[in-house]
C-alpha cells in the first residue's frame, strides 16, 4: 500500500483537500437548486391550467434587464481575477459595475410588476398563472436581493481597504453565488418568457 | 483469510430450510381451501369475494411465500451467527481472523436478490395491468361515488337514481359478467373508498375524476370505510356495499327511482322540513327540497344506518341526530337544528315516511 | 467538562456558577456540545411524543371510547408523527454526527462551527413553534389549537377553507424554520467530511459513520429543500391568496402529495442511513473483527441514496396513477431494496466467525438486524403495488413504519447511546440496568408492532379516533395499547440509568470498548480542542494498526 511506505510528514505535507468554503457553498447552491427546481415544476404543471384571467401572452421578454444580470457574471468574474492579481482598483470598479447591473435587473423586475398588477390586474391570487408567475420569478428576485446585499457589503468593505489578495478565495466563493443566481434566470427565463408563453 | 460455512454445517442447515418450505407451503394451501368467498363481519383483505380483490389475493399470497422464505433463510443464519460465535467464558481472548470481505459471496448475495426481485416485479406488472386496465364489459353498472365530508353520495346516472352511504350493486355472473363500476369524485377534501373483500382502496381527490371496479359473486353485505384522512370524523364515514342478486338489484333500483312518498298523515312534519333549512342542505326527490350539500333523503328509510353508518337507523336515533348531531358524531357538518319537541317528533315522523 | 483541557483522571476542575455553566452552553460553538444539546432536545421530544403516542393508544384500547375528543385524538396524531420525525429523530441523527464526525476524521470541529450552532436553534425553535401551537393556534373556539391535518398535511385540506385559524400555519412555519436548520447542518456535514479529514484518511479510508453521514447530508440537501419549496408554496395560498393547491381553482391535491413524498421518502433515509452507520461501527468492535466488505458497503449506501430519490409515489399508489406510473415506482422501491438487504448480509458477514461480546451496545444491533429484516420485507409487500392497494392507509403500514423507526432506527439509537455514552460522559453505564432496557423493549416492542399488523390485514384504517365494536379489530387494540405501556417504562430505565451513571457511573478511561477508530484515542470526554495533535492514519481501524504493530490493516487493505 503505497502511502503506508511513506512516513508520516510525508503523508503530511502531501495532503491536500478542497477548500471548505467552495464545498460549502457547492451544497448551498445544490439545496437551492432543489428549491428552484419545486417551483419550475409547479410553473410547467400548471402551464393552460387557469381556469381564467389573463394569460401569459401579456408578458413581454425582458431582454435588456437579462443581458444585464448575465453580464454581472462576466463583470464578477473578471472583477475576482483582478482582486487575486492584487489590482485593487479595477476590482473595486468592476465590483461596482456587477452591483449596479443587478440594480437595473431588479429595477426592470420591480417595473414589470407594477405593470402586470396595475394595468394587467395580475396579482398572486388571480389564477394559476398568477400564482406560479410571482412565486417563481419573486424567488428568484429574493435571490437576486441577497446577492446585492452580499455584493454591497464587500463593496464598502473594500472602501475602506479592508479586502484583500489573500481574501480572493472567500470572494470567489461569494462569486459562486451570484453565477448561481445568473443560471437560474436562465432557466426561468426560458421557462417563463419561452415555453410558458 | 478466514475460513465460512464448514461444509456439514451448511447441509444441515439447507436440509432444516427446505423442510421449514414444505410445511409452509402446506398451510398456506390449507388456509386458501379453507377461507370462505362470502360476506363477513370482519373486512378481511384475506377473503376477497370480487374479481379485482381476488387478483390482489393471489398476488399477495405469492409475495408473502417469498418474503417469508427470505424471512426463514436470513432469520436462521442470524440466529445461528449468535449462538455459534458469541464468546463464552473462559474461551481466550484472541482476535478472531480478521476477514475484510470475500467478492464471490458479496456476488452471490447481491445476484439471488436482483433475481428475486425481477420475479416479484412481473408478477405485481401483471396484476396492475390486469386491474388497471380492465375494460368494462357490455352489461357494467356505472355508479358515480362523490365523497363528502363526512358521507358517501352515490348517484346512478343510467337510472337517474341518487342515494347516500349505502351502496346497491348486483352480484355478478361468470357466465354474463355484471361489474360495477364506479367513477370516484370530491366535492371537499381526499377520502378513500375501500372496502376490503371487494377490491383494493382507490382515492377520491377534488378536481380529478378517478375510477374503480367490483365484480362480487356472492350476495350480502361487505363492509368498509373511508381510507384517508379526510377531517374530524373521518373514522365514521363508514361503508355498506349490498351486493344484491340480480332480481333483487332490479326491484331496488325500481322503487329507488320513484318520487318520495306522499302521504298526508305526516303533513306536519314536511311542513317543518320545507319551512326550516333543511331544504337548503337536502333533496327529497318531488318536493321543492333540492340541496345537495347533505345526503339525499327521498329514500331515507330503505337504508339501514343513518349519518353514513355512525348509528342504526331508528326513531330514536333519527331524532337524536336531528335534535344535536353533536351528541353522535362531534364535528359533522350538519348543524343542530334546536327545533321544539313537536316540531322534532313530528319531523321525525315526516322522514319515516320516505320509504 | 466545561473549560477543561485536560481531564485528569480523579481531578475535578472548580465548579463554576451556574449562570456561566448556563451561558456557555447556549453560546457554544463546540461541535461536541451541540451535539449533546441535540440529543437532549431529542430525549426530551421522545417523552413528550410517547406521551402523545399513549394518550391515543388508550383512546383506542377498547371500541368507542370516550378517552379524547375526536378533535384532540386528531391533533394528537399529527403533533405525534411531526415531533418524532422533525424533533427526535432528526436531532438524534444530526447530534450524534455533529458529535462524532469531526472526532472519527480527525479534525478539531466541524467545517462551519458558528453555522453549526446557528442550525442548531433553529431547529430548536422550530419545536417550540410547533407546540406554541397549543396555546397559540387559535382553534375554532378562540382556544389554542395544535395542527390536525395529519403529519403529511394533504391539500387540500390544509387550506384556509377547511383549516379554520393557525394551526396549519404552525405546522408549516414550525417546519420551514427547522427545515432551514436541517439544510445548514447537511452543508456543514458535507464540507467537513471533503474538506477536514486528517492527513493520510483518503476517502476511501474513511470510517463507514462518516461516509453514512457524508449521503444523509447529501439527501438532506437534495430532499429538505423540496419540502421548504412545498411549504412556502403552502404559506402563499394560505397568506397571499395564492392558487398552488387549490382545487377549486384548477389546482393540483396531488402536487402537494409528489412535492410532500419527494421529500418524504428520501427523509427515511435519512434517519436510517445514519442508523446503519451506528450498526457498522458498532458491530465489528463486538465481533471483534473488521466489517465485512466495507467497498461494498460504501457503494451500496451511495446506492440508496440515489434510488432513494426515485420511489417517493409507492405513497400515492392508491391515487389514481395509471398503470405505468405505479409499475415504475414498483420497480423502483423493489431496487432500492436490494443494497438494504445486502447491508443486512455484510453484517451478518462480520459476525460470522467472530467472537461475538453480547454486552448492551451489540444486543441492540443484534435486535435491530432481526427487526429491519421484517421491517424491509413488509416493505416489498407494500411495494408490489396492487397488495399495496389493500393495505396503504391501513394499520399494516402503521406497524410497517414504526418497525422501521422504532425496531429499527431507535434501537440503533439505543445502541449507539449505550457504546458512545463512556466517550461522551466520561462514565460507564450499568450493564445490567442496560440489560433489563433491552428486554423490556423488545418485549414491548414486539407486543405492540408485532400485532399491530393484523387489524390493518382486518381492514382497519389509520387515523381514526374510533373504530366500531365487532370488525375483529377489539383484541388486537387491546394488545398493542399494553405494549405502549411496556416500552415507556423501558425508556424509563434508560433514561434515569444514564442520567446516574453520568454522575456516578465507574470511570471510563480512553477506550473501554477496545475499538479501533480516532475517538477513541482521545480522553473521555475529549478535551475541547479533539486533538493536541492531527493524527495520520494509513487504513481504516488506525488504533487496530498501532494496538497491533506486527500486523497492521494497511497491510492488507485492498
Amino acid at each position: 500500500m503505497s502511502s503506508a511506505e511513506l512516513s508520516a510528514s510525508q503523508i503530511e505535507s502531501q495532503w491536500s483537500q478542497p477548500y471548505k468554503g467552495t464545498v460549502g457553498m457547492l451544497s448551498l447552491i445544490a439545496a437551492e437548486s432543489a428549491i428552484f427546481t419545486i417551483f419550475v415544476v409547479a410553473y410547467i404543471f400548471y402551464i393552460g391550467k387557469s381556469i381564467s384571467g389573463p394569460t401569459p401572452k401579456i408578458l413581454e421578454l425582458p431582454i435588456f434587464a437579462s443581458i444585464c444580470l448575465l453580464s454581472s457574471s462576466l463583470t464578477i468574474h473578471l472583477a475576482v481575477g483582478a482582486l487575486r492579481k492584487a489590482n485593487y482598483s479595477t476590482f473595486k470598479l468592476l465590483w461596482f459595475v456587477t452591483f449596479a447591473l443587478g440594480t437595473i435587473f431588479l429595477t426592470a423586475t420591480g417595473r414589470e410588476w407594477h405593470h402586470l398588477i396595475f394595468d394587467e390586474g395580475l396579482t398572486i391570487s388571480t389564477n394559476l398563472f398568477g400564482t406560479t408567475y410571482y412565486s417563481l420569478v419573486g424567488l428568484h428576485a429574493f435571490h437576486v436581493t441577497v446577492g446585492l446585499v452580499g455584493l454591497l457589503i464587500v463593496f464598502l468593505l473594500s472602501l475602506v481597504a479592508r479586502v484583500k489578495q489573500e481574501h480572493g478565495e472567500r470572494v470567489e466563493v461569494f462569486a459562486l453565488y451570484w453565477h448561481f443566481v445568473d443560471a437560474v434566470w436562465v432557466v426561468v427565463f426560458t421557462v417563463v418568457y419561452i415555453v410558458g408563453r | 483469510m478466514g475460513r465460512f460455512i464448514h461444509r456439514r454445517e451448511l447441509s444441515s442447515l439447507v436440509r432444516s430450510i427446505s423442510d421449514g418450505m414444505r410445511l409452509l407451503a402446506v398451510l398456506l394451501c390449507a388456509a386458501q381451501i379453507c377461507a370462505a368467498q362470502g360476506p363477513s363481519a370482519v373486512p378481511n383483505i384475506f377473503k376477497p369475494a370480487s374479481t379485482p380483490a381476488d387478483s390482489i389475493h393471489k398476488l399477495s399470497v405469492f409475495v408473502l411465500i417469498v418474503t417469508g422464505l427470505i424471512f426463514a433463510v436470513v432469520f436462521s443464519l442470524l440466529a445461528y451467527a449468535v449462538v455459534k460465535f458469541r464468546h463464552r467464558p473462559g474461551q481466550d481472548n484472541r482476535e478472531p481472523a480478521q476477514v475484510y470481505g470475500s467478492n464471490q459471496i458479496e456476488l452471490a448475495w447481491t445476484v439471488i436478490p436482483v433475481l428475486i426481485v425481477l420475479v416479484l416485479f412481473f408478477a405485481t406488472a401483471r396484476v396492475i395491468q390486469s386491474v388497471q386496465n380492465a375494460a368494462p364489459p357490455g352489461g357494467t353498472l356505472e355508479v358515480t361515488a362523490v365523497g363528502h365530508q363526512f358521507w358517501w353520495e352515490f348517484r346512478y346516472p343510467t337510472y337517474g337514481v341518487v342515494t347516500a352511504n349505502e351502496l346497491h350493486i348486483p352480484a355478478s355472473d361468470l357466465g354474463t359478467p355484471t361489474p360495477t363500476f364506479v367513477k370516484l369524485l370530491s366535492a371537499d377534501t381526499d377520502h378513500s373508498f375501500w372496502v376490503p373483500q371487494l377490491a383494493g382502496k382507490t382515492d377520491l381527490i377534488p378536481n380529478r375524476k378517478n375510477s374503480m371496479w367490483m365484480e362480487p359473486h356472492e350476495p350480502g353485505i361487505y363492509l368498509g370505510q373511508c381510507a384517508q384522512y379526510c377531517g374530524t370524523q373521518h373514522a365514521k364515514m363508514l361503508l355498506r356495499v349490498y351486493v344484491d342478486t340480480p332480481t333483487a338489484f332490479q326491484t331496488w333500483i325500481a322503487a329507488q327511482k320513484l318520487p318520495a312518498a306522499d302521504s298526508n298523515a305526516v303533513n306536519a312534519g314536511r311542513r317543518v322540513f320545507e319551512q326550516t333549512a333543511c331544504i337548503n342542505c337536502h333533496t327529497i326527490a318531488g318536493t321543492v327540497a333540492n340541496g345537495r350539500f347533505g345526503p339525499d333523503l327521498t329514500h331515507l328509510m330503505s337504508r339501514q344506518t343513518i349519518a353514513s353508518g355512525a348509528a342504526t337507523n331508528t326513531h330514536e336515533n333519527l331524532k337524536q341526530w336531528i335534535h344535536n348531531p353533536e351528541t353522535m358524531k362531534p364535528g359533522s357538518l350538519m348543524p343542530a337544528m334546536n327545533l321544539s319537541d313537536a316540531d322534532l317528533e313530528a319531523l321525525t315522523l315526516y322522514l319515516e315516511s320516505l320509504k | 467538562m466545561s473549560s477543561e483541557s485536560i481531564s485528569l483522571v480523579g481531578v475535578r476542575a472548580p465548579s463554576q456558577p451556574i449562570g456561566d455553566v448556563l451561558t456557555s452552553w447556549i453560546t457554544t460553538v463546540d461541535h461536541k456540545r451541540l451535539g449533546i444539546l441535540y440529543i437532549l432536545y431529542a430525549v426530551l421530544f421522545l417523552v413528550v411524543g410517547g406521551i402523545e403516542a399513549t394518550i391515543m393508544r388508550i383512546q383506542l384500547i377498547v371500541p368507542n371510547n370516550h378517552f379524547v375528543s375526536p378533535q384532540f385524538f386528531n391533533q394528537m396524531f399529527t403533533v405525534h408523527g411531526t415531533t418524532m420525525i422533525f424533533f427526535v429523530a432528526m436531532p438524534m441523527v444530526f447530534g450524534f454526527g455533529n458529535y462524532l464526525v469531526p472526532l472519527m476524521i480527525g479534525a478539531r470541529d466541524m467545517a462551519f462551527p458558528r453555522l453549526n450552532a446557528f442550525s442548531f436553534w433553529l431547529t430548536a425553535f422550530g419545536g417550540v413553534l410547533l407546540y406554541f401551537s397549543f396555546v397559540g393556534g387559535n382553534g375554532l373556539y378562540g382556544a389554542g389549537a395544535a395542527p390536525d391535518v395529519g403529519w403529511f398535511a394533504y391539500a387540500p385540506l390544509t387550506a384556509k377553507a377547511f383549516s379554520i385559524g393557525h394551526s396549519t400555519d404552525f405546522w408549516t412555519l414550525s417546519l420551514l424554520v427547522s427545515g432551514f436548520g436541517s439544510i445548514g447542518t447537511a452543508v456543514n456535514f458535507v464540507a467537513t467530511i471533503i474538506s477536514m479529514r486528517c492527513p493520510g484518511m483518503t476517502l476511501g479510508k474513511m470510517p463507514l459513520l462518516a461516509w453514512m453521514n457524508l449521503v444523509t447530508a447529501g439527501l438532506v440537501i437534495l430532499a429538505v429543500s423540496p419540502l421548504t419549496a412545498a411549504q412556502v408554496m403552502l404559506c402563499c395560498d394560505r397568506f397571499l391568496g395564492a392558487h398552488f393547491f387549490d382545487t377549486q381553482a384548477g389546482g393540483s391535491a396531488v402536487l402537494w402529495m409528489h412535492f410532500f413524498w419527494i421529500f418524504g421518502h428520501p427523509e427515511v433515509y435519512v434517519l436510517v442511513i445514519p442508523s446503519f452507520a451506528f450498526i457498522s461501527e458498532i458491530v465489528p468492535v463486538f465481533s471483534r473483527k473488521p466489517i465485512f466488505g466495507y467497498p461494498v458497503m460504501v457503494a451500496a449506501t451511495v446506492g440508496i441514496g440515489f434510488v432513494s430519490m426515485t420511489v417517493w409515489a409507492h405513497h400515492m399508489f392508491t391515487v389514481g396513477m395509471n398503470s405505468y406510473a405505479n409499475t415504475f415506482f414498483a420497480i423502483t422501491t423493489m431496487v432500492v431494496g436490494i443494497p438494504t438487504g445486502i447491508k443486512i448480509f455484510n453484517w451478518l458477514g462480520t459476525m460470522w466467525g467472530g467472537r461475538l461480546i453480547l454486552k448492551t451496545p451489540m444486543l441492540f444491533c443484534i435486535a435491530f438486524l432481526f427487526q429491519f429484516l421484517i421491517a424491509g420485507l413488509t416493505g416489498i409487500m407494500l411495494s408490489a403495488a396492487p397488495f399495496n392497494w389493500q393495505l396503504s392507509a391501513s394499520y399494516f403500514v402503521v406497524a410497517h413504519f414504526h418497525y422501521v423507526i422504532v425496531g429499527g432506527i431507535l434501537f440503533a439509537i439505543f445502541a449507539a447511546s449505550y457504546y458512545w455514552f463512556p466517550k461522551i460522559g466520561g462514565r460507564m453505564y450499568n450493564e445490567t440496568l442496560g440489560k433489563v432496557h433491552f428486554w423490556l423493549f423488545v418485549i414491548g416492542f414486539h407486543m405492540t408492532f408485532d400485532f399491530m399488523h393484523i387489524p390493518g390485514l382486518l381492514g382497519m384504517p389509520r387515523r381514526i379516533y374510533t373504530y366500531e365494536a365487532g370488525r375483529g379489530w377489539d383484541i388486537w387494540n387491546l394488545i398493542v395499547t399494553l405494549g405502549a405501556f411496556v416500552q415507556g417504562i423501558a425508556i424509563l430505565i434508560f433514561v434515569c440509568n444514564l442520567l446516574y451513571s453520568r454522575f456516578k457511573g465507574e470511570l471510563a478511561g480512553n477506550d473501554p470498548w477496545d475499538a479501533w477508530t480516532l475517538e477513541w484515542a482521545t480522553s473521555s470526554p475529549p478535551a475541547e480542542y479533539n486533538f493536541a495533535k492531527i493524527p495520520v492514519v494509513r487504513s481504516r481501524r488506525p488504533l487496530w494498526d498501532i494496538k497491533h504493530p506486527e500486523d497492521p490493516d494497511w497491510k492488507y487493505e485492498g
